[in-house]
């Protein structure tokens, strides 16, 4: 392996100033064991990255590498066994659940729901965390739900219910509901996962038209390499619970390492756009 | 977009309440002596205007000292037993959950049951001893509902199938208990066996038991609705719900406790009446969708409402004898469970 737990960051990127960074993560690193006598099953060695306002982070490696867990430590559901997770120089997990939802918003692989709710109700889910408790949602709340739906396109689907509309229909939901959120911070996990390409290449543009426009900092965990290099501004790469690599698309997507990282032949060439485009190759 | 208003949820209460006070009027009138409207409105503005002295005696007892009571015990035990069940669906996220079909009205009444057979050996004062039946209740409701939940658990995870199974076996192993006790334990005052298996709401008791119930459910019941809106995203799983801003364990612990409490009050004071807290908030959430700040006053006043009723029916469908009010929502409830069930296997 060609660099140690230290994120190596590419020479050509400019040096972060402290004052326009938004999320912190600093030498985070966690262990996970069902038995505390036992050791652990999982770890994840120290991690660092810094993001700005508007940027999108993607967190990419193979199964079991530990994205997941970076970003449930990062969404301050996790605390971590070391280092420390800021937002706007907060610690994430030390804020109260709902405050923490008022700044940080999460999309989950799925949603599951016991009982049928209309597309409406679900993104007004979004506003629980600015309400207080026994209050109605007042019009803002609804001005808000709306307009979040807008912003997906998905303001068609707000009377219908989340149980009889598609996969990419019901992701765009479920987008709107963390947009409801306002959050500074938008973590997504394998957003991409039970889609279609249409709808991934949907989902990941409106992603970047959102961040862009709202000023968020997006992290999304995905194996869709070639979709992070579209539209990532940043890539962490992970390999089994370990940081190898902190930096642009351009400067993380080598052959070598990729191949490495997900033991398969594969190549690398640049895009028509100037970012790199990843085939992976059958070994017969 | 039709966000729940306060107007609106007022509104649904209030054709409730219009419903809930048609079949107190129904409760009153029938029975193995017949009242008359006319009579039983007279009375009611007698009773209005101050003038109770003029309350002909045989319909002032039948009405007020046998009958009234008994509807009151009635209300009190559908809306804790509904509130109840609507809580301990959410809080499993199981929508069978049912204090009754998780065993925990049996872990109740077994809870009463010890507290009714200790109380003669305690030196305690006739205030803390009237509180020694709910107090036991209350714990065994507690407990069992532990118990169940553990009892669900598969890999960290509560399985629905294996939640229930463990729910009813613990149902039967506690009725077991109950009735071992109510054949060894031969004291006076323990009830019988048929009122705390099947319920029934033929005890009357002393005025202040009537406002403690009272006060008992809207504080346990009011706990509850200050969680409305977390039981509403917990429903979607812990860990979305702690992402949309709820404090989990902190609701889960209010919910858990204000449950129990509920289920042991009534228990305590009607015994086992089962799946009430089960096919009410269905109804409710058929009618009026699955929002709990909608569904936990409706279900509240639908239990009330349902209870009544079914024990306006056990009292006369074999008059002069009486059915247990129990067997009545059995009857009703056991075949909608199996329904609820094949309908979420399919």
């Amino acid at each position: 392996m060609s660099s140690g737990s230290a994120p190596a960051r590419s020479p050509g990127e400019p040096a972060r100033s402290g004052a326009d960074v938004r999320l912190s993560v600093e030498q985070v690193s966690y262990a996970y064991s069902a038995n505390p006598s036992q050791a652990p099953l999982f770890t994840l060695e120290a991690t660092s990255f810094q993001a700005k306002p508007g940027e999108i982070v993607a967190i990419l490696g193979p199964n079991a590498s530990g994205k997941s867990t970076l970003l449930q430590l990062i969404a301050g559901v996790l605390a971590p066994l070391s280092g420390r997770i800021l937002l706007d120089g907060f610690v994430t997990h030390s804020l109260t659940p709902k405050t923490r939802a008022q700044r940080i918003a999460v999309v989950q692989q799925e949603s599951r729901l016991l009982f049928p709710a209309r597309a409406w109700e679900f993104v007004l889910q979004g506003r629980h965390a600015h309400r207080r408790a026994l209050r109605f949602e007042s019009e803002d709340d609804i001005i808000i739900a709306k307009n979040a739906l807008a912003q997906v396109g998905a303001a068609d689907l707000s009377d219908r219910w989340m149980d009889q509309i598609s996969g990419g229909e019901k992701q765009r939901v479920i987008l709107a509901r963390a947009l409801a959120q306002q959050p500074l911070l938008l973590l997504l996990d394998e957003p991409t996962l039970h889609l279609d390409i249409a709808a991934q290449v949907d989902l990941l543009h409106s992603l970047r038209r959102l961040a862009a426009e709202n000023r968020y900092t997006v992290v999304v965990v995905t194996h869709e390499l070639n979709l992070a290099a579209e539209y990532a501004d940043q890539v962490v790469l992970m390999q089994r619970g370990r940081c190898l690599r902190v930096g642009s698309p351009a400067t993380i997507y080598q052959r070598e390492l990729l191949e490495q990282v997900f033991q398969t032949p594969l190549t690398v060439e640049l895009g028509s756009s100037g970012r790199p485009h990843v085939t992976a190759l059958s070994e017969r | 977009m039709r966000p729940l208003t306060l107007r609106r949820l007022f509104l649904q209460c209030l054709v409730l309440v219009l419903i809930l006070f048609v079949v107190v009027v129904i409760a009153i009138k029938f029975g193995a002596v017949p009242v008359s409207l006319y009579a039983l409105g007279r009375d009611v503005l007698r009773v209005l205007f101050g003038k109770s002295s003029q309350i002909s005696s045989d319909y002032g007892l039948i009405v007020w000292n046998i009958r009234w009571p008994r509807i009151l015990l009635g209300i009190i035990v559908g809306a804790s037993l509904s509130v109840a069940g609507t809580s301990f669906q959410a809080l499993l996220r199981n929508p069978l959950a049912d204090p009754y079909v998780l065993g925990v009205s049996s872990g109740a009444a077994l809870g009463a049951i010890f507290a009714l057979i200790a109380e003669p050996y305690l030196a305690l004062s006739p205030a803390l001893s009237a509180l020694l039946t709910p107090m036991g209740a209350f714990l065994g409701a507690a407990a069992t509902i532990a118990a169940v939940y553990f009892l669900g658990r598969r890999e960290g995870q509560i399985d629905s199938t294996t939640l229930l199974l463990g729910g009813v076996i613990t149902a039967s192993f506690l009725s077991a208990i109950i009735m071992f006790l109510m054949t060894t334990v031969t004291s006076g005052n323990t009830r019988g066996m048929a009122f705390w298996l099947m319920g029934n709401l033929s005890t009357s008791f002393q005025k202040s038991v009537y406002w403690f119930l009272g006060i008992g459910f809207f504080l346990a019941a009011g706990a509850i609705y200050t969680t409305a809106t977390d039981l509403n995203l917990l429903l979607a799983g812990e860990k979305e719900a702690m992402h949309l801003g709820v404090d989990v364990p902190r609701v889960r612990l209010v919910v858990y406790i204000a449950a129990s409490l509920l289920t042991g009050l009534a228990v305590s004071v009607s015994g086992a009446v089962g799946y009430v807290g089960l096919i009410v908030p269905h109804i409710m959430r058929l009618i009026l969708g699955s929002d709990h700040r909608t569904l936990l006053p409706t279900a509240a006043l639908g239990g009330a409402i349902a209870v009544v009723f079914a024990d306006t029916v056990a009292r006369t469908v074999v008059a002069p004898s009486e059915l247990a009010v129990g067997a009545v929502t059995a009857i009703v409830g056991a075949p909608l469970f199996i329904y609820l069930l094949r309908k979420g296997a399919s």
